[in-house]
Order: C-alpha cells, then structure tokens, then sequence
C-alpha cells in the first residue's frame, strides 16, 4: 500500500494503470518502454525517489526548473511566509509583488529593458513576446530556428517543430518561418524581406541538444534583426538564471535583446509564472491598452515572491564562485570519460552547467539515458536530437555529488557503449 | 524536523552564510593540490598587505571597539602579519614528508573549510592570523568577526581575500560573514559543511563551538598569576609587569590579572612598580575601585580596554601624571574578590605573600577562580622555584621573566607566535599549544611492514597530485573562461587518444 495521505496507491502497478487510464496512455507507456519506470516520489535538493524507494540523482531539472534544487529550503521558507499575507492577487490591479519582481528583474537584464510582462507558464510567456513583438512591429510573420522548442501554447507551437502543431492542425508555415542555427546567410535571406516581427532565438537551444552557438552568431543575428527591422526574442527559459555563469546567457553574447523570456527555474519548481521582460520599444501596448494580454494566474504573487527569492539567490556572488567550479569539475570529468570511449561520446556541448552529450548512434541519448537511470541518475534525450543527452546538473552542487555523478555517468557511458557496439565495456575490461 | 520546517526558523542571514561555506569547500578542493611554493606566493602576499594595513586598522579597531591602543594594535597586526610569516617561512605544510628510515610516507591533508571567529579584543591580529595559518596550511577560510568589531573585520578580511586570490587562492579561499549574530554563528559551527572551528572569544562561545558537533579547537579565557619571588631582579620584574599591563591596555588574555610578591620584598617592588608607571592603591583607593569598577561585584564592560587615567577617573581617584597601570593590593585570591579575577583594563591585582610555596598556592587559588589551562608567569633566578611554579599551576605555558601579554603569545618566547592560546584539559580545550599551523592540517601515515626484509620505496621527487594523471582535476579558471591552450593541440592529443583506444578495443575483440 502506499498512502500519501492525500491518496494511494495499491502497488506501482496500480499506479501506472490508473496514469494509463485517468491520464495520458502514450506519455506512461513511451516511458516504461524506454526502460524508465519512474514515478517520482519524495523529493529534496538534487535527489528525488522512486516510489519503490529508489534513489535518483536529478541532471535533468525540468529544464532547470530545480536549477536550486528541489523544495529548496530557502525557497519553501520564503513562499511558506508569503502565504501568510498574499495569494495570487488579482490580476486587473496595481499589485505588490508583481510590481517589487518587475524592478528587481529589470534591474538584472540589459540597460534597454524596461518592463515585466507576467504569465502562467513559460509557453504563454513566449505567446505574449510573439503578441507583443506583432504589435509593435505591426506584422505578423516570425522567424525561428528549426528544432527549436518554445513551448506549446497556441503561438509558441508555431515556432517549433510541426511534429506537434500539425498534431493540432495548428502549423501556420506563412507567419512561422524556421532557419537552421549557426546559419547566417539563411537568416539574412528570411529577414531581408522586412516583413518579420520577430527573430525568436533560445540562447542555447535545449531540446535540439544544446548546439553551441558559433562565436559572434547571437550577435550576428541581432545585428541583422537591426538592419531589418526585426525585434529580437531570447528565450531564456532554460539558459537563465546562472546556469551559463551569467544570471543571463544572452549577456555573455554581447546581445541586448528586445524581449526576454523567464520560466521554469524563476519559481523554483514551487508556485510557477513566467516572466516577459520588454525594452521600452516594446511597452506599447502596455499603453495603449494594458488589458490586452489577461491570465488570471500570469504574475501570481506567491510566484512573485519567491521569485524575488530565486533573483536574490542567484545573484549571490557566491553561487557564481560555485556554478564557475561546477562547470569546471564537470569539464575535466566529461572530457576523461571521453577520453575513454572517443569513438562513442562524440561530443561535449558545454556552456557553464548547460551541457549536451553528444553519442555516436541516432539514438544514443535515449540508450545512455536509460543506462544512467538504471545507475541512479535522471538525465533526459534531445526530443529534437536523439544523439544528444540533455545534462543539467544544478548551480549548487558540492563536489561530493558531482564525483557521484560523473563516476554514475562514466559507467552508465560504458554501458551504453557494450551494448550498442556488442563488445565488454572498456570499463569492465581494464577494471 | 523538515527542511522545510528548518528553514522557517533559520534566523536571517543563515541560509546565504552557509552558501559561503558551500563556495569554500570547493576553494578547498581545489586548495589541496596545490604546491608549497605556490602556497607560499600567496601567504606572502597576504601577509605583505596586513602588514601595510597595520595602522590604519589598528586605528580603527580602537576606534570602532573603544577598547585597546591604536599603537599596540598595529604592533599586533604586524605581529600577526610578517611577523607570523617570518616564524614559519620555510615550512612545508603542502608536500610529503618522507622517513626512509621508518618507512613511512607522510600525506598532508588540511582541515578543508575552517571557520573562525575572531574577538572584539584582538580583532584585526585574529583575522590576520587565523587567515595566515589557514592558507599556509591551504585551507578555506570564512571568518566571523565579533559584532563589536564587524566593520574593521570585514573589511580586513575583505582586502586579505582579494591578495589571496590575486596571488592565485582559489576563488572563495577567505570570505567574511558580514553579518553576524550569535544563533547565525552557531548554525555555521554545525554546519556539515564546516571542517573545523576556530573559537576564540568568551566560553559561552567556545563551549557552543565544542557542543556543535564539529571539531573545534575551541581556548578558554586567561586569569593570568605572574610570582615575583625574592630572586628576581624586580627592577626589570615590574618594568616588565608594567610594560605587559599597559600594552594595548590590557585587552588581551595573556596580560597579568595579580601578581603575588614575596614578602621580603614586597616594599621595595611596590617602589619599581611605582617608577615604571604603576600606582599602588592605598586601601581606602581599594574600596572605591572595588565599588566603582566592580559594581555589585562585576566588572564594569563599559571599561575593558581603557587607559588608566579613564579607569582612575571611574573611580574618582586622583593618580600622579604618567600612570599606566593601577595596582590594588589585596589580601585572598577567592571568588568573591572582584581583583582576583580576569581584568581586561590595566588595574593590576597585588598580593603579598610569606614565601615561594604560598605564592604557588596562590597562584592556583587565583587559577582556580578563572583561566585555568591558559598562563602564568614568573620573575625568578631560582630555577628551583620556576621548576616547582611550572608543574603546580595549572597552566599550560609559563612565561619566564618576560611580560605575558606578548612571552605567552609567542612572540618575545620560543612558543608558537599566536593569537589563541590553547588551554588544554584544564581549561575545557583540545589543544595545549599556542594555535599553529600544525594545527589546521593532518597527515595521511602511508606504513610499510616493519619487517626488515621489505624494502621501502623510493618516492623523493614524486608530486602526490600528479603522481598519476587524474582526470577530474580542476581545470584551472584560464581554461574555463576560454581556453588559454590552443584547441588544435588538445584536439590533436584527443585523436591520438581515440586512435590508441580503438586500436585497443580492436585487439581485445579480436582475441
Ligand atoms: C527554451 C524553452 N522555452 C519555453 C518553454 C516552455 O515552457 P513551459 O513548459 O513552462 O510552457 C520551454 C519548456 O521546456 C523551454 O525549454
């Protein structure tokens, strides 16, 4: 039996029968067929169980979500104390915490930046960029790249991949053009037109497997958003918030953009919004008239809070100290596992804590995924890059763990590695 | 208790203090490899500054505490500066000892992430210190200063950090706690992440550190006895005295609290005391000191660490011109006697006594009251007397015919030149010595077989840390921020590396 107090569950079995019946068949079946049979129990730090009690080591975040790690105490304190005086507010007022969050934003981007737009989640958060990049431009059409994710709201689908809008009959090729990353010229041609609102960019696209932008390309692009007239939309859903050793990673590209959108990690995983930061350019609406965009639960003030709690945290000059230790420790690990299987780990995309593993197979993210959850780690695929496993440690690891991950990963690598090209792991020959 | 429950009575300012022990653990991780010589560059360099410093933060202890002698300050800081590299310039706390004939192989490990606190009485000296031994000995370092000397600690501590770094410590090696508070101060010292604590400061602050569950090196409080026997030459005896009550107006734990004088010349000691700056007290003076210094029998705080026409002016007494220390003569050292007992202002305890053996007991009479563990002094040619003074009073150094404040320090004596003084089992401490090096960092004993038919081997010239290649050593920041190396060379390397491994591989499937 297990009893959460607020339901149960006869077995594990029982659970994923009811996920299967009450929930979403496909999403629990792909899972169990991959070889992950995870349902995710207790929770804390950078560890989560199983519900059969197995213990995980989570590289995988929710996209940095639990980028400060999960039910992280300073966190729980702050939206704990928040709940005694506010709830989510109402969203057709002047509000307290809305407003105290967007200074303290604006205060971290660009000296352009001037505004918060709020929404629920980071989908709706990247539909009012589009929606305001549109009205300020007073076009329609915007430009992404191909294998970009920005969600799957009724604009944001438009930009990614037509495996799930034409699901929903909701492609629109006409106003969604897509250019491949690190290609200029072809951004250069589908803006040359003048046409486009504007360029949508993930400073790191996470679910293609973190490419690594080319030296220059970011500012590159917007450069040419400039001498065309197209606004420029970092998505940094993903790339924010420390992980590049930056609080923004569209900073370190020399890149003041016009909008900047913040999901995930800005709530800790604990009262989620979402966050749109415009230039005055870009305020126009917010003028003309406010009530344009409404989400009754965009900028709910708990969220506010504790995402007042997550700035003020990742601004700390000792969490940039550690992120910049991270990333090393994780380098020089990654590189001597690869060392090892160079034929087999083809790749190390790193940029800070933002890192993609790069496997010699069409699927070998999926395998390796696979094989580290089987050896306690929790990493995702590329969605959009199979090859690529997304490897997301957190920005408050100690050494300790990071030593467990990667002596996890290394094994799990050499798993991987035996069972797709059939031979004993190099691992398990020289041990 | 939940995290969560943890955390909502976390006081303010814990959850981002213990993100500073977090960062200085990884500074110590990456501290550990370094080599003495490197270490070296850096303890010079932070030294270097805290010795230009030493005024200036002298000044501004005094100024910021009220306590103490701007002057004797900087001689602490430069004391505690160069002075403390020069004692221990030379020494190798980074590298492995080697005794072929043991054959044993020694491995130095240092403590990881020490956390310090420092007291409002010797505020800067103790940063200084503390953070000089730390990194000879390549630890991390977060300090916590007394809230009653936070702004000159901070920013002491501040500028040593940035030396540390710029001389090439690690990122986070020396931070500061710039708020801090007592239950802030308590989380830290149980904090898992601390390795160590360094506890000076009063005992209700050491024994927390002790109860904290980390190893502390935690020393108890001074009540410092100084005999002055009929041997002693007691021109230079109550110079000495004199000297050692006034300096830095007696705001340190080592400076004598009562000195006890053979009778045989008790007259004419109280004469040198006089001409070196003393001024014994007649009794109706006694009195008014008693009440007006100690009222209702506890020493007035508001007093520590003044100059003797401030403590002659509290009492309503009128001194001669010049006097640096008062001395109040009385007749029991027992606990209800406010002169008996630890005096951080220069008022000087004096009691008369038949011969050497009583004033033995009442050393251990005025150690009884307060300090036990910590020092003593003597004033004597009979090495008899010293000899029998040593062993019965429970202290652990004695200082012979010098002053106590600096002699138990170490810093006019062959003691370890030091800021804590370590009190031993009489004083409730784990150490005796006075805080060293030594202190912060343990040894890994590598052991062969006694047996004489196995041979030892030959390690001289081996660097533990590369002895092996090892592949998570920490990148250095260069690389990290854009490699400094040329990338066709590592990615030369790497193809040379994937030739041989596939070769490898190749061979093991063929077999
Ligand atoms: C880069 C990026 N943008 C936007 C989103 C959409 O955020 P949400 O799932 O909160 O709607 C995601 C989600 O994975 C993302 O990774």
């Amino acid at each position: 039996m297990y009893d959460y107090g607020f339901f149960s569950y006869s077995s594990k079995e029982d659970m994923l029968e009811r996920s299967r019946a009450f929930w979403n068949p496909n999403k629990t079946d792909f899972w169990q067929e991959s070889g992950i049979d995870l349902v995710i129990d207790r929770r804390e730090g950078y560890l989560f169980w199983d519900m059969d009690g197995r213990r995980l080591i989570d590289i995988h975040l929710n996209g940095g979500t639990y980028n400060l790690g999960h039910r992280n105490p300073e966190l729980i304190a702050t939206l704990e104390q928040a709940m005694q005086r506010f709830d989510i507010g109402n969203h057709h007022f002047p509000a307290l915490a809305r407003t105290a969050l967007a200074e303290a934003l604006v205060a971290t981007c660009a000296p352009n930046m001037r505004r918060v737009i709020y929404g629920s989640g980071g989908g709706e958060a990247i539909d009012i960029a589009i929606k305001t990049a549109r009205h300020t431009r007073g076009c329609r059409k915007i430009v992404s790249i191909a294998k970009a994710y920005h969600g799957h709201t009724g604009l944001a689908v438009g930009t990614g991949d037509d495996r799930f809008s034409k699901l929903f009959l909701a492609d629109r090729p006409d106003e969604f053009v897509q250019v491949p990353f690190n290609d200029l010229e072809a951004m250069e041609e589908a803006l040359r037109g003048r046409d486009v609102a504007a360029v949508i960019m993930e400073t790191i696209p996470a679910t293609y497997g973190f490419p690594l932008p080319e030296p220059g390309y970011l500012r590159a692009v917007k450069d040419l958003c400039e001498r065309y007239d197209a606004l420029y939309i970092a998505d940094e859903v993903q790339t924010g918030l420390m992980r590049t050793g930056e609080m923004w990673g569209i900073a370190k590209a020399g890149v003041e953009p016009d909008i900047l959108v913040i999901g995930k990690g800005i709530t800790g995983g604990l009262y989620p919004i979402a966050c749109v930061v415009v230039s005055e350019e870009c305020s126009g609406w917010l003028k003309e008239d406010g009530f344009g965009h409404i989400s009754t639960g965009g900028g709910a003030e708990l969220g506010c809070v504790v995402a007042l709690k997550v700035i003020e945290i990742c601004g700390r000059p000792e969490v940039r100290s550690m992120v910049h230790y991270i990333s090393d420790r994780f380098q020089s690990g990654l590189r001597a596992i690869q060392d090892l299987y160079p034929d087999w780990l083809v790749g190390i995309r790193q940029d800070g804590v933002v890192i993609g593993l790069e496997f010699d197979h069409p699927t070998g993210a999926k395998l390796v995924m696979k094989h580290l959850y089987a050896n306690g780690v929790w990493a995702i695929f590329s969605t959009l890059d199979p090859r690529v496993l997304q490897y997301k440690p957190g920005i408050l690891l100690g050494p300790e763990l990071v030593d467990e991950i990667l002596d996890r990963t290394e094994v799990a690598v050499a798993a991987a590695y035996a069972e797709v090209f059939r031979t004993p792991s190099r691992r398990l020959v020289t041990a | 208790m939940s995290v969560a429950e943890l955390a909502r009575h976390e006081p303010p300012g814990v959850p981002r203090a213990r993100m500073m022990l977090q960062r200085a653990h990884w500074a110590a991780t990456a501290f550990a490899r370094y080599d003495n010589e490197r270490v070296w560059r850096i303890v010079e360099a932070v030294a270097e500054r805290a010795y230009a410093d030493a005024e200036e933060f002298g000044e501004w202890a005094v100024r910021e505490t009220g306590m103490g002698v701007a002057e004797h300050k900087r001689v602490k800081n430069e004391l505690c500066s160069k002075g403390i590299v020069e004692a221990y310039r030379g020494q190798d706390f980074a590298g492995p000892r080697i005794d072929a004939s043991r054959k044993l192989l020694e491995l130095p490990h240092p403590a990881g992430v020490v956390f310090a606190l420092a007291p409002s009485t010797n505020p800067v000296s103790t940063i200084n210190f503390k953070i000089l031994l730390s990194l000879m000995t390549r630890n991390a370092i977060v300090v916590s200063p007394h809230p009653l000397a936070r702004e000159c600690c901070v920013e002491a501590a501040r500028r040593l950090a940035a030396a540390a770094v710029r001389a090439g410590a690690p990122d986070g090696a020396v931070q500061v706690v710039e708020e801090p508070t007592i239950p802030l101060i308590e989380s830290l010292m149980a904090d898992e992440t601390t390795d160590v604590i360094l506890a000076t400061g009063g005992t209700a602050v050491v024994r927390a550190a002790y109860r904290s569950g980390n190893p502390a090196i935690g020393v108890g409080p001074g009540n410092v006895p100084a005999l002055v026997d009929a041997t002693a030459d007691l021109a230079a005896a109550a110079r000495k005295l004199i000297d050692s009550k006034a300096f830095d107006n007696s705001i340190l734990c080592t400076n004598e609290s009562v000195a006890i004088v053979e009778e045989s010349v008790a007259a004419v000691f109280a004469k040198e005391l006089q001409k070196a700056g003393g001024h014994v007290l007649d009794e109706t003076e006694v009195e008014q000191v008693r009440e007006r210094l100690f009222p209702a029998g506890r020493i007035r705080l508001d007093l520590l660490g003044k100059d003797a026409s401030a403590l002659a002016a509290a009492a309503e007494l009128r001194v001669p011109q010049g006097t640096r220390v008062l001395v109040a003569p009385f007749a029991l050292a027992v606990p209800e006697e406010p002169l008996a007992r630890e005096k951080l202002f220069p008022l000087l305890g004096l009691v008369t006594v038949p011969d050497v053996q009583r004033g033995i007991q009442t050393a251990q009479a005025v150690l009884r009251i307060g300090g036990a563990g910590h020092s003593a002094v003597i004033h004597s040619r009979n090495p008899r007397a010293i000899m029998a003074y040593g062993v019965a009073v429970p202290v652990l150094r004695v200082a012979v015919n010098v002053g106590g404040s600096t002699g138990s320090a170490g810093f006019d004596t062959a003691l370890a030149p030091s800021m804590t003084i370590g009190t031993g089992f009489y004083g409730r401490s784990s150490v005796a010595e006075n805080l060293e090096p030594a202190h912060l960092v343990q040894w890994t004993r590598v052991a062969y077989a006694s047996d004489r038919s196995v041979p030892f081997d030959e390690f001289e010239g081996i660097d533990p840390w590369s002895a092996l290649p090892d592949a998570r050593a920490a990148v250095t920041r260069a690389s990290a921020n854009g490699d400094a190396t040329d990338p066709r060379d590592a990615d030369l390397v790497r193809e040379e590396i994937r030739r041989i491994v596939v070769e490898e591989l190749r061979e093991l499937v063929g077999r």
